[in-house]
């Protein structure tokens, strides 16, 4: 039989997978397995920093529903990896990241770039190997591959020392995947389901929070056509935006700190949630002794670990998104042809009078470029049809809350981590995943220059992604905490004028403009859609613009700041 | 409140870490911890005695079945099990304490395992509160070492 080096049979494994693309940042312990991927017809995107490749490659993950797959070499290599890894972890993003590792014979004895990211990276993994045997490989790349990419999705990651990859192997070698202890639970109890049924036909004020699970197992239609036939109102977390669309009469958007007064609202109102896929987040439910006082909770979640955490579950049941709301889809119409169709007009009644009550708001009169009017220009002039990458700070929340999603993985944003510096490479892989979508970065001044390097790998493999920067000369999300909760003392969140944007993407060969007036926007992102490059456009916003509405920490989510109320304060 | 916890890993390097690591960041502090091999030697089990609320260990129990290497856990019922540790004692002992010592020993069904001019080694096995009465008996001697293992523990009857 012909033999293969441990490098080649790493890429074949990855061809067996599927992969057609990997992010990654070759050095000395990954030269091998770069030689292999030479002569390998998986594409290859060479990124700038190994951040920006764990995150295109969760990007890539995000938009696609497939693993994304990343390749660092060892020490910094590895280390530089880990905040993506985190990020992914949180998120429940299915990822594989490969890292190269010093010698099987100098592991151990701090050799020049050595670190021990299996250690480093355990409590941020789903799982992870250190592979001691080049015949370990077929079997480590299958279950790794496995593991991400089933039950509650998560990062793999796999240390492959050097001579690993330098051995000799069968090319036909393979052993089956052995993981005893891995069975998630797809199907729900039918009992359960069918308690669940009960009450949800017998709940006078039902809400659904719909979570990131709704999305990552494809349960989005079945969430739309259970809601047709029970008409009940759908709220999302900042993950779940998209798996219900906002332009519905049903949405409620998303909730939470910074969600809509009228999703929070109506928790507060609830009498049942129809939990799914969610966490419940402490950036959702706020004080948590005072979320929802009168509802009880069916908590639909794949991770039996998520149920009960945080908040008392009076129906748990674990399973696939998609395969437990099929059954309380067909439960519930079994129920009411039997029982009858529940009247729930005073609630749906209710649930319109909030969404006229408490609207999002911002100044449109103004003459200032208000970020809000920036987003929903974009919607606009998109048609919604785009891919939204955020970042993280006030930019995130503004394109949550004035951006309209619609359709699922049509949202690409560091929710459980809050990772800065996210957007933009998270858009390459997005870019990456879907070519024939527009992709765009909604970023903030502060986050991008934490990965702005990347824009020149987007340049580079002409990536033509859409960069909107809300630019306010702030680090802005701190700022308004500092100017609600600190005396306005701005410690350390001025960054003003401290780079010509512009000058900046001109330099790695993309195109810039700049938005300094209200009347400049409409054009400007109809010019950076039409031009085939990168564009980055420089919007000048109205610099101490907040986020509003805002649940205080540690308040309940009923009580929300508004503008009207800080005005002066 | 005091939680006995038996769980069944792969036997495979690291296992023991990401556990332990897992109580450390979620903030529990492992109290008493016994591992080694079981009849079959792929699988081995990890006894611990954990000290928290109830809804913190079903919440660590359900934390601990995500990790990959873990396959089964079981949290035993402390009316309904056996439970031993061993632990060794070096005391003090001359030739007017030894007789003393001798009994006292024998009372417990110890055993000594190493007589020297000066000490003597003492073997114990049992539950925590056996040793612990030997150990308080013998303190008066002048205990000069106390080695303990972690505590192991089965359910009684067939069931397993």
């Amino acid at each position: 039989m012909a033999k293969i080096t441990g490098a080649q049979m790493i890429i074949k494994c990855l061809k067996e997978e599927g992969v057609e693309v990997i992010f990654g940042y070759p050095g000395g312990k990954v030269i091998p397995l770069y030689d292999a991927l030479f002569d390998s017809d998986i594409r290859h995107i060479l990124v700038r920093h190994e951040q920006g490749a764990v995150h295109a490659a969760d990007g890539y993950a995000r938009v696609t529903g497939k693993t994304g797959v990343c390749i660092a070499t060892s020490g910094p290599g590895a280390t530089n990896l880990v905040t993506g890894i985190a990020n992914a972890y949180m998120d429940s993003i299915p990822m594989v990241a490969i890292t190269g590792q010093v010698g099987t014979a100098q592991i151990g004895t701090d050799a020049f770039q050595e670190a021990d990211i299996t250690g480093i990276a355990a409590p941020v993994t789903k799982h992870n190997y250190l592979v001691k045997d080049v015949k370990e490989l077929p079997r480590v790349i299958k279950e790794a591959f496995r593991i991400a990419s089933t039950g509650r999705p998560g990062p793999v990651l796999i240390d492959i020392p050097v001579d690993i990859t330098t051995d000799l192997i069968d090319e036909n070698f393979k052993v089956d995947i052995n993981l005893p202890g891995y069975k998630p639970t797809l199907k729900g109890n039918l009992k359960q389901v069918k308690q669940a049924a009960k009450k949800i036909a017998e709940s006078k004020k039902p809400v659904i929070f719909a979570g990131g699970g709704v999305i990552s197992s494809g349960a989005s239609d079945i969430l739309r056509k259970f809601v047709k036939v029970s008409k009940i109102p759908v709220i999302t977390s900042l993950l779940g935006m998209g798996s219900f669309p906002e332009t519905s009469e049903l949405s409620l958007s998303m909730a939470g700190m910074h969600g809509t007064k009228y999703a929070n609202l109506a928790f507060t109102e609830a009498d049942l949630i129809i939990a799914v896929g969610v966490r419940f987040d402490d950036r959702v439910t706020g004080k948590l002794s005072e979320f929802a006082p009168n509802a009880d909770i069916i908590h639909i979640d794949i991770d039996p670990a998520e149920i009960g955490k945080n908040i008392k579950v009076l129906v748990p049941i674990v399973g696939d998104a998609r395969i437990v709301l099929t059954d309380l889809k067909n439960e519930y119409e079994n129920y009411i042809e039997k029982k009858g169709v529940p009247d729930r007009k005073e609630w749906q009644s209710r649930i319109k009078q909030l969404k006229k009550d408490y609207p999002l708001k911002y100044d449109r009169n103004s003459s200032k470029v208000k970020p809000a009017y920036v987003v929903e220009k974009i919607y606009e002039l998109t048609g919604g049809d785009a891919i939204i990458c955020t970042e993280v700070g006030q930019n995130q929340m503004w394109a949550a809350q004035f951006y309209k999603f619609t359709e699922p993985r049509t949202l690409v944003s560091s929710g459980g981590l809050g990772t800065m510096g996210f957007g933009l490479p998270a858009a390459i892989g997005a870019k990456i995943g879907m070519p024939d979508k527009t992709v765009i970065d909604i970023a903030g001044d502060g986050s991008i220059q934490m990965v702005s390097q990347e824009l020149s790998t987007a340049v580079t493999n002409k990536i033509n992604i859409k960069i909107m920067l809300l630019n306010n000369g702030y680090l802005g999300m701190v700022r308004q905490w500092q100017e609600f909760f600190f005396k306005k003392r701005y410690s350390q969140t001025c960054i003003y004028n401290c780079v010509d944007f512009v000058k900046l993407v001109e330099a790695y060969g993309g195109v810039g403009l700049r938005v300094k007036k209200k009347e400049e926007v409409e054009g400007a992102i109809k010019k950076a859609l039409e031009i085939n490059n990168l564009v980055l456009v420089d919007f000048w916003i109205d610099r101490e613009e907040n986020v509003y509405p805002m649940v205080a920490p540690g308040s309940p989510i009923s009580e929300m700041l508004e503008s009207e109320m800080l005005e002066g304060v | 409140m005091k939680h006995i916890i038996s769980v069944l890993v792969e036997n495979k390097a690291g296992v023991l870490a990401k556990i332990s690591g897992l109580f450390s960041r979620r903030g529990f502090n492992i109290e008493s911890l016994a591992v080694g091999p079981t009849d079959d030697e792929k699988i081995s089990r990890i006894t611990m005695e954990v000290n928290a609320e109830e809804h913190s260990i079903e919440q660590i129990i359900k934390q601990l079945y995500k990790l990959i290497n873990v396959i089964k856990i079981q949290e035993l019922d402390p009316s309904n099990i056996v439970e031993r540790e061993l632990v060794l004692i070096k005391v003090n002992a001359d030739s007017k304490t030894r007789p003393e010592i001798l009994e006292t020993v024998s009372v417990f069904r110890a055993n000594i395992v190493d007589v020297a001019k000066k000490s003597l080694m003492i073997e114990i096995t049992g539950n925590s509160r056996k040793v612990r009465a030997l150990e308080d008996l013998l303190r008066p001697f002048g205990i000069l070492e106390l080695v303990r293992t972690g505590k192991i523990a089965c359910s009684r009857g067939s069931k397993y």
